[in-house]
């Protein structure tokens, strides 16, 4: 019995250490500084689904050949990682790379797709 | 049961250490093939398959080969292979590993391999040979396991497993049949595009895996109380005899159709293989070496007097074993490439992290392979005792 | 009820292979979260073809490789094991050794070569995840995301049209296009008869970088169009066209 409550404090170790050390609340900063008022769907849902609704681009541009998305308020975006996504935020560093890391996520897009030359600010 | 395999003699840890030692170096050298890519093997753009993908077709042959002893032991009630079908299976189980974890090594983007599964596409004979493998794996670990079990209770294996091993005897001859499909339905490559194919690859098969289990017989005879008894490893031997025989056969069927018809798109491929092309004659020796010692060991094989002396048994499997692996391991992949489609001859050797990665994956092969022995071994002869 | 190790051990590995499969049936379950626009259907209707006349190639002229590669971010190894194409010149007596003849003053002479964009294709039905696929347009497509580079495709492909990156080709690339990505290690590449020029309604880039007007492209569905007229009026021979690929490369020689 005790082997197991001594397991169990273990294992939970990295919940409780953050909680009591205020570090669970921490969110990365993330600087948005985009031209546009708006991304293509709503912050929250951006926020949530970015990775699922930039998989389905990719899928519907490389395997049907179609590269125009119609967002759910109507407007036609070009369905592209570098010309659309990174045109607008041209701080990858700041606001992609800091999220991805602050998470110990390594998404391999930038392997092939292009990063524009960033404006240091 | 899985706890005998911790307790053993020095010879046993001596050995289970060498071959980790040995996982270790493949595995560093495959860490080192992950950063760089598949650049670091000795594959090029010319000839894009190598070490891996024929250590891979060979090794199925091998497990395939588990179906001698179980088929005649299941169908025609053959008690003398009672003793040694958990031999066969275990090896089959351990090849089967090592054939997987070549498929592993050669993929470029190993992460992604979950692909396969994910958009599983019939069309294609890689997704095919991944569902035979996979599953002769799993009828092959289940069959083993529960019949030694109950072996070991003293008990009849349960009535499950029967349907199962009779499925196990046609999917033996799936996965090489499957396997030989990779390379004989491909249009451009003159070399392969031979529907003996299939037979060809299940005939040596036949040959070089019985001859490396009676290898096995006479390595566990020797270092442990389990007598897999004469008379079994006798009816293996007449098995490789019967198989070299016919392997043979096939492949001077395959020269002659070749270099009587003279097809050019054919014919080059075993011109480079025999003869060699254009000064490239990397592969000429393996290949007379392969064929000098297929020869000889039907010799001794055909002659009872040689086939009945244990010792000379010994040396013309050990002869079977390296002539077989020569001829499907690097003469069928390698030379399919050369020349290559636009007429190119592009030699192949491997490179050295790539010979340590394939002796690491075959360690690990091993490894399993001493550790279901040493499990088999040991129950066996706790029953005899 | 008695549960002994055994089973206790049991029935924590089934637990534990229970929470193996969730990301499997997450998977299977997911529906599609956003809608992308209905295919204004630009591909059907339409069968991409490439015509080369190799009397108008000049010998030397590297132009629409050049085009190409540099376009599409192709890198130069230096070195022919690890070489990637999608464009090169081969001699004539090469890519057609079963029409050469002795006395033929062209064998020497170097042809342009690239992906046939076959009609049925060997490297598509050969390919494990879908990653290489054939439009409806006809053109024969690499999926770079999904290829895991087990090179089935190489081995298939009778035309050898097909590259591997055998090691990280960014190194490799003089100067890279920011608008084309460049490929990852590990994945199979070709010839994709420039998609994304079609897209924006261009040609091909080969075939805009050659002077001499060498190669003709074009749609063979669209009656009036100039590869139909090239196609009947001359003579045309296809590479190897007795596997029943249906290259859709046409050489007027």
């Amino acid at each position: 019995m005790a082997g197991i409550i001594i397991f169990l404090c273990l294992i939970t170790f990295p919940i409780w250490y953050n909680v009591t050390g205020g570090k669970a609340e921490y969110v990365p900063d993330l600087k948005i500084v985009t031209q546009e008022k708006q991304c293509v769907e709503s912050k929250g849902y951006m926020r949530n689904n970015h990775m699922q609704l930039l998989n389905e681009w990719r899928n519907t541009v490389v395997r049907e050949g179609n590269r125009v998305y119609v967002a759910s308020d109507g407007r036609k975006y070009d369905m592209s990682l570098s010309r659309t996504c990174l045109k607008c935020h041209v701080n990858k560093a700041d606001f992609c790379d800091k999220c991805h890391n602050y998470v110990e996520v390594a998404p391999t897009c930038f392997n092939c797709h292009v990063v524009p030359e960033e404006k240091k600010s | 049961m899985l706890e005998k395999a911790l307790i053993g003699s020095k010879k046993y840890y001596g050995l289970v250490t060498l071959l980790l030692i040995i996982i270790g170096a493949g595995f560093y050298f495959y860490l080192r093939q992950l950063s760089y890519g598949l650049g670091i093997t000795g594959m090029s753009r010319d000839v894009s398959w190598g070490l891996y993908i024929t250590q891979f077709t060979f090794l199925v042959g091998v497990a395939a080969s588990a179906v001698m002893v179980v088929l005649p032991y299941y169908l025609h009630n053959y008690k003398i292979f009672g003793k040694i079908t958990i031999l066969g299976e275990f090896l089959a189980v351990a090849s089967v590993a090592m054939c997987l974890t070549f498929i592993i090594a050669d993929l470029g983007q190993p992460a992604r391999a979950f692909n396969v599964l994910l958009y599983p596409t019939p069309t294609s004979i890689l997704f095919w040979d991944m569902v035979v493998l996979n599953g002769y794996l799993l009828l092959n670990i289940v069959i083993g396991w529960t019949v030694l079990a109950s072996e070991r209770k003293s008990v009849p294996p349960p009535a499950w497993v029967k349907p199962l091993i009779y499925l196990s005897i046609p999917w033996a001859v799936s996965i090489h049949t499957v396997t030989a499909f990779i390379y004989a339905g491909i249009p451009g490559r003159g070399f392969w595009l031979t529907a003996i194919m299939a037979p060809r690859f299940l005939a040596s098969a036949f040959a070089s895996g019985p001859a490396l289990l009676i290898l096995m017989c006479f390595i566990v005879r020797r270092f442990t109380r389990f007598d897999p008894g004469k008379e079994a490893i006798q009816s293996l031997a007449k098995i490789v005899a019967y198989a070299v025989a016919v392997s043979v056969f096939f492949v001077l069927l395959e020269i002659f159709t070749v270099f009587y018809s003279q097809i050019p798109e054919h014919m080059h491929h075993f011109e480079y293989l025999f003869f060699g092309m254009e000064g490239h004659e990397k592969l000429v020796p393996w290949i007379w070496t392969s064929a000098i010692l297929a020869i000889l060991s039907l010799i001794l094989l055909i002659n009872p007097v040689t086939r009945r002396k244990e010792g000379i048994l010994a040396m013309t499997c050990v002869a079977v074993f390296a002539s077989l692996w020569i001829e499907k391991g690097l003469g069928l992949v390698i030379t399919g490439f050369i020349p290559s489609p636009l007429g190119r001859v592009f030699e192949y050797s491997p490179t050295g992290p790539e010979v340590i990665i394939t002796l690491g994956i075959w360690a690990m092969g091993f490894l399993i392979l001493t550790i279901l022995y040493k499990i088999a071994v040991t129950v066996k002869e706790e029953i005899s005792t | 009820m008695k549960t002994d190790r055994r089973g206790f051990l049991k029935i924590g590995g089934l637990g534990i292979l229970g929470f193996a499969a969730r990301p499997l049936v997450d998977v299977l379950l997911r529906g599609d979260l956003v809608e992308a626009s209905p295919a204004p259907d630009t591909l059907a209707g339409k069968r991409w073809a490439m015509a080369v006349n190799v009397s108008k190639c000049k010998e030397g002229c590297r132009d629409c490789i050049v085009a190409c590669h540099s376009v599409h971010n192709v890198p130069d190894l230096g070195n022919p094991k690890d070489e990637v194409k999608w464009i090169w010149t081969e001699s004539y007596k090469k890519i057609f050794p079963e029409q050469e003849q002795e006395f033929d003053a062209r064998g020497g002479k170097p042809v342009v070569v690239l992906c046939n964009h076959c009609d049925n294709p060997p490297c598509v039905r050969v390919c494990p995840t879908k990653a290489t696929f054939k439009r409806s347009d006809g053109i024969v497509m690499m999926d770079y995301h999904r290829c895991i580079g087990c090179r089935f495709c190489m081995a298939a492909c009778p035309y050898g049209s097909r590259s591997l990156n055998w090691r990280d080709p960014r190194p490799f690339i003089k100067k890279i296009n920011p608008e084309f990505p460049t490929r990852t290690r590990g994945v199979v590449e070709k010839c994709d008869f420039c998609v994304e020029r079609l897209a924006k309604g261009l040609i091909p880039a080969c075939v805009e970088a050659c002077k001499e007007k060498a190669l003709v492209f074009g749609n063979l569905k669209e009656s009036g169009a100039e590869i139909r007229e090239i196609l009947r009026a001359n003579h045309t021979i296809r590479r190897r066209p007795w596997l029943g690929t249906g290259p859709q490369i046409y050489y007027i020689v």
